[in-house]
């Protein structure tokens, strides 16, 4: 008996040492080139700045004091980083702003895809799909090309006459979020259509059948029942959203920054990178609340399912 | 003679109440058993009703040219294989789905403009489609609160639902943690408590085991009997068809082969599907050799004459089929008086009754079903040599 | 005497087919304009002078642009290839068999690289590679690379470990039984049904390590310029529709790898 038993546990261990040794070059990947410098980054970011970029070996607090205030050159006191505060702010603001847009946007795309015959569908799907593989940057310089002064749109506008002078449509807010908006649509509608594609529409006629009115049915009936692939599409567009580079790099010039911008700022001509390694550090603890929250939601809204 | 004016096509505005002070529908029934079928007023109507799917040589004829008058307070069953249409006729009338030719009418008016959540009409489904993010309550809730009723009467009339279906405990219980047989029942109510002037109901047994169907078959009825609200069933079972209807339309391939009572439907069906499909039938080839008084003298192979009825303004001459029903015909002495002679090729014996299997003389079998009772037992066995007899009037002739 | 009024079709929201519509439409027109005037012949981006080949010749003699083209090719090529063996070799040790100790772990750190903000990656390496060249000196491609390969993994994957629960764990059971060692079975039963999955994540990865951008932006030496880190270049100075021409064919790239892709995913 115990000799069997003593020949399976050995084969089990081996098992489970083989396994790890299985995974082992993609975990020394990533954590060499991915997680493993995360760490030396928060030791940066208690260090002192150098001066030409780089840091010194000294302990300091400055970088963390730097994210969110700063010493007046003036007087000497202490007050909110002005710069830092609307840059913090207009990130949020543009994420928010491009997750309920793509929301609205995306959840009447996906609906349609749902609702087209069953052989139809993939061709949506490879449709929205196409976007969404094309290059990040690419994406961006189309929207750039069509707001530009002397871009296509502004010349049909001129052109009818519709107005007198060119639209300054490029480098402000509007162009960082149009192009958000349009680079993260298709990630918000294709986890919606996963959901909704679940969705049994026989419940839809029985709301019809009970009096409920098209309005109804979509807020009490498909809207809530859809909420989970909601929920993911508004992360997928959040998340990124709010840690965007290349949108307010192209769109928004060197004024309109976010806070990648700053951050990568803060390793070229800013200098600082224990403010660099502070900063970044604040976006991901941002991130990591965003994901938290969600993965708190789902499983409790997967849980309320059963 | 009921009065139906131009009814403002509401649900709040019904004529049948329930839990206290039932419309009772007893009246209809003796006007309808009277056979003076003018009386009661028509609930659900169809008049030349064709259906396709799909286009041009794909296209399919779920419903041909389907006409039919259901009357109020009444439960009527619509009953086929499956294919037949009458899952399709069901969501025409309820809205979900509408008619390529002809006119569905609910107490006279044209409906084709209402889209389902106008239409007074509410659906038990198949799969019961139970909102799964709402609880037993707030399901059966859901239509008054569509319909905009104030709070108060919503919850009053749930409760009142909960007792009709003996469902009080299970108010607040969310719809994924309730039995099928619970879900059923929930469906019923949710359908029942906007108080609709016709409920329709899409096999709405067919998931259940046989002792939960059995009992629901009964239930059923009494709801029907006690809120008088018309019912149109569905179902492709023929048991329960016969055992629940007051009046029965036998559909197949997009047809209504055949509209009537249960005792109509079984006793005298007019078209081979009909007969095939409700019940065990014998199928005898004959010969037309007189109608006289909505009876037709038929020559049957073997020789001799019986007398069938026949179906509505069906008159043939020459060669008909007719179907007598097992339990309509008896096992008799060979020769003599014997309608039919052959020889019995299998007894079985089925508990309540046996049926005896003859091979007739002039080819093909006839069988024979006989109660098994103390004083009559069945005394013939395999290879005897017997004969059928059979009475008048207990043979039908088919329209086809 | 047919209803002369519009029928009611259930599953049809008012609008939406009409905002349906609009959004694809919309999504298609920027790249399309970018597409149709990469055969400008005129500088210019918006106004329209004839139709010519001049932008796609200028590019093909760009030596900027051929040099950051075979970067790119050939650092997706490394840096897919890395990754979809490790994650085809981690997949396997994850998804068959019983869980093991820690295999949440490894399961949340494979996928680490999808949640963490791409620039918070970029200056994490930066300072990393920028210590390590101080150290040993070395500024080679080794660190496109090597980054390139680390969040190319999850993306490999995923697919591959999709493929592999979707398929019949009995089929291994069987192979064993017919005495198949571990590597047979694997080599005659796994691999084959597993193909298309690795496929799947190796064109993935590919893609995924041709359009970095931010990463490759901020670990790049001097001169290493890949396609996308070129533009980004070009874009921020002045215009040169050159660039147009370049990102016409990289749609056409990813329009091609969809397709593959799509295919692939519809033979299952």
């Amino acid at each position: 008996m115990t000799a069997a038993r003593e020949v399976a546990e050995a084969a089990e261990r081996r098992d489970v040492r083989n396994r790890w040794y299985l995974t082992a070059p993609a975990l020394i990947i990533i954590m060499l080139a991915a997680i493993g410098p995360l760490f030396i980054m928060v030791v940066y970011s208690f260090l002192g700045k150098g001066d030409y970029g780089g840091v010194t070996a000294a302990f300091s607090t400055d970088a963390w004091f730097g994210v969110l205030l700063e010493r007046d050159i003036f007087d000497d006191t202490l007050g909110f980083a002005d710069a830092h505060m609307i840059i913090f702010w207009r990130s949020v603001r543009l994420a928010g702003v491009t997750t309920i847009l793509t929301l609205l946007l995306g959840f009447p795309t996906a609906y349609f895809i749902t609702t087209r015959p069953e052989k139809q569908r993939d061709i949506w799907l490879f449709l929205v799909t196409i976007p969404f593989w094309t290059n990040l940057l690419i994406r961006t310089f189309a929207i750039q090309e069509l707001i530009r002064r002397d871009g296509i749109i502004n010349n049909v506008l001129t052109g009818l006459g519709i107005v007198d002078e060119p639209l300054q449509m490029l480098n402000t807010d509007f162009a960082i979020g149009l192009g958000m908006v349009y680079v993260y649509l298709p990630l918000m509608v294709l986890p919606i259509y996963a959901s909704m594609e679940k969705l049994d529409f026989r419940m839809v006629e029985a709301g019809y059948d009970l009096y409920a009115g098209r309005l109804a049915v979509l807020r009490r009936i498909i809207i809530p029942l859809v909420k989970p692939g909601i929920i993911a599409g508004s992360i997928l567009v959040f998340i990124p959203a709010l840690g965007a580079y290349v949108a307010p790099a192209l769109l928004g010039g060197g004024r309109n920054m976010m806070i990648s911008n700053l951050i990568s700022l803060q390793f070229g001509q800013g200098r600082n990178w224990p403010l660099g390694a502070a900063l970044s550090i604040t976006l991901m603890a941002i991130v990591m609340v965003a994901l938290l929250v969600y993965v708190r939601n789902a499983s409790r809204s997967s849980a309320r399912a059963h | 003679m009921w009065q139906r004016g131009v009814a403002p096509l509401t649900a709040g505005n019904a004529t049948c109440k329930l839990a206290a002070g039932f419309t009772s529908k007893n009246k209809t029934q003796d006007l309808i058993l009277a056979g003076d079928r003018m009386v009661s007023a028509a609930a659900v109507e169809a008049k030349n009703v064709t259906k396709i799917f799909g286009v041009g040589q794909d296209g399919v004829r779920a419903l041909d040219r389907v006409s039919v008058t259901i009357r109020e307070n009444e439960f009527f069953t619509l009953l086929g294989p499956s294919g037949c249409g009458k899952t399709t006729l069901l969501r025409l009338i309820a809205g979900f789905d509408f008619p390529t030719e002809g006119e569905i009418l609910l107490y006279g008016q044209d409906i084709a403009p209402l889209p389902p959540y106008k239409r007074p009409v509410n659906t038990v489904f198949q799969n019961y489609s139970l909102f799964p993010h709402m609880t037993v309550g707030q399901n059966i809730g859901f239509g008054l609160e569509m319909l905009g009723k104030p709070k108060a009467e919503v919850d009053a009339r749930v409760t009142e639902m909960l007792r009709l279906v003996r469902m009080e405990e299970l108010r607040n219980r969310k719809t994924s943690q309730i039995s099928g047989g619970q879900q059923q029942r929930v469906a019923l109510a949710r359908a029942l408590a906007p108080q609709p002037k016709v409920l329709l109901l899409d096999e709405p047994l067919s998931a259940l085991d046989y002792k939960l169907r059995k009992d629901m078959q009964i239930e059923l009825k009494r709801l029907q009997n006690e809120t008088g609200i018309t019912f149109i069933f569905v179902t492709h079972d023929q048991e329960e068809a016969l055992t629940m209807s007051d009046r029965i339309a036998v559909m197949s391939k997009g047809h209504i082969l055949q509209v009537g009572s249960p005792r109509e439907i079984y006793d005298h069906p007019a078209e081979r599907f009909v007969a095939n499909f409700i019940g065990e039938t014998n199928f005898l080839k004959g010969d037309v050799a007189g109608i006289a008084g909505g009876k037709a003298d038929v020559r049957l192979a073997g020789g001799t004459a019986v007398a069938a009825t026949l179906p509505e303004g069906f008159a043939p001459n020459g060669g008909v089929t007719v179907v007598i029903r097992p339990e309509h015909a008896q096992v008799a002495p060979a020769g003599g008086r014997a309608t039919l002679n052959g020889t019995v090729e299998n007894v079985v014996y089925f508990g309540t009754d046996t049926h005896i299997h003859l091979r007739l003389d002039e080819g093909g079998e006839f069988i024979v079903r006989q109660q098994n009772s103390r004083d009559r037992p069945v005394t013939v066995v395999q290879g005897d040599k017997a004969g059928v007899l059979i009475g008048d009037n207990v043979a039908q002739v088919l329209r086809d | 005497m047919a209803a002369a009024t519009k029928p009611f079709i259930v599953n049809r929201m008012p609008g939406f087919g009409t905002m349906a519509i609009a959004v694809f439409l919309m999504l298609y027109l920027p790249i399309s304009l970018l597409i149709i005037f990469s055969f400008n012949e005129r500088e210019s981006l918006a106004v329209w002078g004839g139709f010519s080949w001049r932008w796609y010749e200028a590019a093909w003699q760009n030596r900027d642009i051929k040099d950051a083209a075979f970067r790119s090719l050939w650092l997706a090529g490394f840096a897919a290839t890395i990754a979809t063996a490790a994650a085809t070799l981690a997949a396997i040790a994850t998804t068959r068999g019983k869980p093991f100790l820690g295999m949440t772990t490894v399961y949340a750190v494979i996928n680490m690289p999808l949640m963490v903000p791409e620039i918070v990656t970029a200056v994490a390496l930066l300072i990393f590679f920028a210590w390590i060249k101080v150290a040993t000196g070395y500024t080679g491609a080794a660190y496109l690379v090597a980054a390139h390969a680390a969040f190319c993994v999850p993306f490999a994957y995923l697919p591959i470990r999709a493929r592999l629960e979707s398929m019949d764990a009995t089929l291994e059971v069987a192979a064993a039984d017919l005495y198949a060692s571990p590597w047979q079975a694997f080599r005659r039963i796994t691999l084959p049904l597993l193909w298309p999955g690795i496929i799947a994540g190796f064109m993935l990865a590919f893609v995924i390590s041709l359009d970095d951008v931010v990463i490759t932006e901020h670990i790049k030496s001097a001169g290493m310029e890949t396609l996308p880190t070129y533009m980004l270049g070009q874009l921020r100075r002045s215009m040169s529709p050159e660039v147009n021409a370049v990102s016409a064919i990289f749609f056409l790239l990813s329009v091609v790898l969809v397709t593959f892709f799509f295919f692939l995913n519809r033979k299952k």
